[in-house]
């Protein structure tokens, strides 16, 4: 995985609460085996609406989502993360995430980025006011940045202390674990017998 | 102070906690599909990493697989190629496979209680949000993403910070005729798809304990649509006579020793929980939704709601854009919504209970014209116990389609899709925009609804059937 301490990009807004990962990508899209290849999915019914905001020119190259609340519920799909990913996006900032999203974000080195409900609306407004505007999510000082001056949008995020370490690191979660190997055999070592296997030893 | 349910059982299955890290988490059964484990084995494969516990995993394929001709090679070359990936990855890992075809084939939440592989105490996870289904068993069960799969396949432990625990407490008893589909459809509404984030959560009150095994499935899957991490029910003696000689179930002494322990898997008279919401079931009635959410909902009685009687603009918005998408009017009596198909199925209904008490409502009665009615039963073993008792017949005489198993219409990755503008009333967990194809409308609604709207054309409850001589 990528490390990931700062970065800065076009934000695109996503006015609407409650996008389930159906429309982040329908499911006939999850029929590939690979990881990529899947921004042609990326939120597959609004696209055929010319004035969906995607398809607007000056959002093109967007990096960064401002979506509303409760944003990648419903289905376990870390596909909506990687077409998120593939098309381009590097965060996602919401007021509230899907716990599933949420810790796919994490694992594929999505920031997801959970801030204030304010703190999105205006992001928001001032994405109407200048559209095509970058936004820097900084992950090193948890911060989301808008605009510049005194009227200049700064505000904190949350994300848990682990995750972010280890997009800060750039660290895969299994080599992690692997580390445990010795706990892990001994944890096995006390199971009970009566626990179910689906292979007779 | 005592301790919950939910963490007693987090707590026997700590590996390692330290301070500002998530628990490793020992997992106990692993179960598959072929959706989301193809980058999962080809992330092994590129470490060159084994799956750790090939005797705690079980695969099947059920998302993708066609419904009819499934003894036919499958027509969808991209389908086709996911489900041949699965079977390769199980035969080169060592991984317990059953593909269509098989008698074990089915929804993975129907096959792994269906064996007995589900049992009280467990950790359980898939690649599959509606893992959840699992915990009517008073197991932690829970969905993951394709990463996580990886970190199971290669560690049978995973990383996770603890929930919170909340109890909803369901006192009272359900009236005849409501179901424990209409339970956790009220309890959504209530809450919003958001109130259980961050929670697990445990059913408890008379209501639940008064439901079967397949009612509590119903519940606790739906735990994921209001947005809980996973949700539970205290096993009891209905658990324990559900698993009973069950081809996977401890047997003689091991059997003793689990049942032993099963008992201790209780809420603790002292323990606290971090929040309650306590529900009467005795007011509850048959309930539908309207929009496109799971907490969008209303009882089969009411309106199509206005959206400026919604306080939060937020919600106001969200009711514009759902009664734009549903096609429907504001004001419009639920009763009066003409539905083009009648789906009985998924992993929330698809079970034999389920088959059961739609056959039941719907002999002697015939499928409304203009209306067409799927029968898709859970897996190979409900579809086979189903015929035994000539449900077949039933539907087939009714003029209903009655299908192979998997998860089908629920959410259209085969052929079983609605087409654009086409209205569902619906046994499966979702009414997205497109769950279950592009444009089409759904209506989550109980057996019992879905069974007297296939013989109406319109949502009804079956005291609306003029009864009919059998
Ligand atoms: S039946 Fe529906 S909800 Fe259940 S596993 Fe299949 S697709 Fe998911």
């Amino acid at each position: 995985m990528e490390k990931f301490s700062t970065h800065t990009g076009v934000a695109m807004p996503l006015k609407r609460s409650n996008v389930d990962t159906d429309q982040i990508i329908p499911a006939v899209y999850l029929k590939r085996v690979t990881r990529d290849g899947f921004e042609d999915g990326l939120f597959a019914a609004w696209r055929n609406d010319p004035d969906f905001v995607l398809n607007k020119p000056e959002y093109s190259g967007a990096t960064v989502l401002v979506a509303g609340p409760d944003f990648g519920t419903g289905s376990s799909r870390e596909h909506a993360v990687w077409a998120l990913q593939n098309y381009g996006f590097k965060a996602v900032i919401s007021s509230r995430f899907a716990d599933i999203f949420r810790g796919n974000s994490g694992k594929a080195g999505l920031v997801a980025a959970q801030v204030d409900e304010k703190v999105v609306q205006r992001i928001w407004d001032y994405l109407d006011e200048f559209p095509g505007a970058t936004v820097t999510v900084d992950l090193e000082s948890r911060t989301v940045t808008a605009g510049e001056g005194p009227d200049a949008i700064v505000d904190s995020f949350d994300i848990d202390d682990y995750t972010r370490w280890r997009l800060l690191e750039g660290l895969d979660d299994v080599g992690i674990t692997l580390g445990h190997d010795d706990v892990i055999a001994a944890y096995e070592n006390a199971r009970p017998s009566w626990k179910p296997a689906t292979q007779k030893a | 102070m005592g301790k919950t349910l939910a963490e007693k059982v987090w707590d026997e299955h700590v590996v390692r906690s330290a301070p500002g890290e998530p628990d490793l988490l020992y997992i106990d059964l692993h179960l598959i599909h072929e959706v989301t484990s193809p980058q999962a084995f080809d992330g092994l494969r590129l470490a060159g990493r084994q799956v750790r516990r090939p005797d705690l995993t079980l695969a099947t394929e059920d998302h993708n697989v066609p419904t009819i001709d499934w003894d036919k090679p499958i027509a969808d070359p991209v389908s086709k190629t996911q489900v041949d990936t699965l079977r390769r990855n199980a035969a080169e890992f060592g991984v317990r496979l059953h593909p269509l075809g098989d008698v074990e084939q089915g929804i993975v939440h129907v096959v792994g209680p269906q064996l007995g592989l589900t049992q009280p105490g467990m950790t359980i996870v898939c690649g599959d949000s509606h893992t959840s289904t699992h915990g009517a068993f008073g197991a932690i069960a829970f969905g993951i993403g394709t990463s996580e799969v990886e970190h199971v396949l290669a560690t049978q432990t995973l990383m996770q910070a603890k929930p919170k625990t909340m109890a909803v407490t369901i006192n009272g008893s359900l009236p005849p005729g409501v179901t424990a589909k209409d339970m956790v459809l009220t309890l959504i509404t209530h809450t919003g798809t958001g109130g259980g984030q961050g929670y697990i959560v445990e059913y408890r009150g008379q209501a639940i304990e008064e439901l079967s095994m397949e009612g509590r499935m119903t519940v606790c899957n739906m735990s994921i649509e209001w947005g809980a991490k996973a949700g539970l029910i205290a096993p009891d003696q209905t658990t324990f006579d559900y698993i009973e000689g069950k081809p996977e179930a401890p047997k003689g002494a091991d059997w003793d020793a689990a049942v032993e322990h099963w008992k201790t898997l209780v809420t603790d008279d002292d323990a606290v929980f971090d929040a309650e919401i306590v529900l009467d079931a005795s007011t509850m009635t048959p309930f539908v939704t309207w929009g496109t959410n799971p907490g969008q909902g209303v009882p089969l009685g009411g309106l199509v709601p206005t959206p400026s009687d919604f306080e939060e603009e937020s919600d106001r918005i969200a009711a514009e854009n759902a009664l734009k998408y549903m096609g429907l009017e504001a004001g419009t009596p639920m009763r009066d919504v003409h539905v083009d198909t009648v789906f009985v199925g998924s992993c929330t209904n698809g079970r034999i209970e389920d088959l059961r008490l739609a056959a039941e409502i719907i002999k002697g009665h015939k499928v409304a014209d203009g209306t067409r009615l799927l029968v898709v039963p859970g897996s190979v073993r409900v579809r086979l116990q189903a015929m035994e008792e000539g449900l077949d017949k039933v539907f087939i005489e009714a003029g209903a389609e009655w299908r192979g198993a998997g998860c089908s219409m629920c959410l259209g990755m085969n052929p079983d899709q609605l087409a654009v503008g086409e209205r569902s009333a619906s046994t499966s967990n979702r009414n997205f925009e497109g769950r279950q194809g592009k444009g089409g409308r759904t209506h989550l609604v109980s057996i019992p609804v879905a069974a007297a709207t296939a013989v109406r054309g319109t949502l009804s409850s079956p005291a609306d059937l003029v009864s009919v001589e059998v």
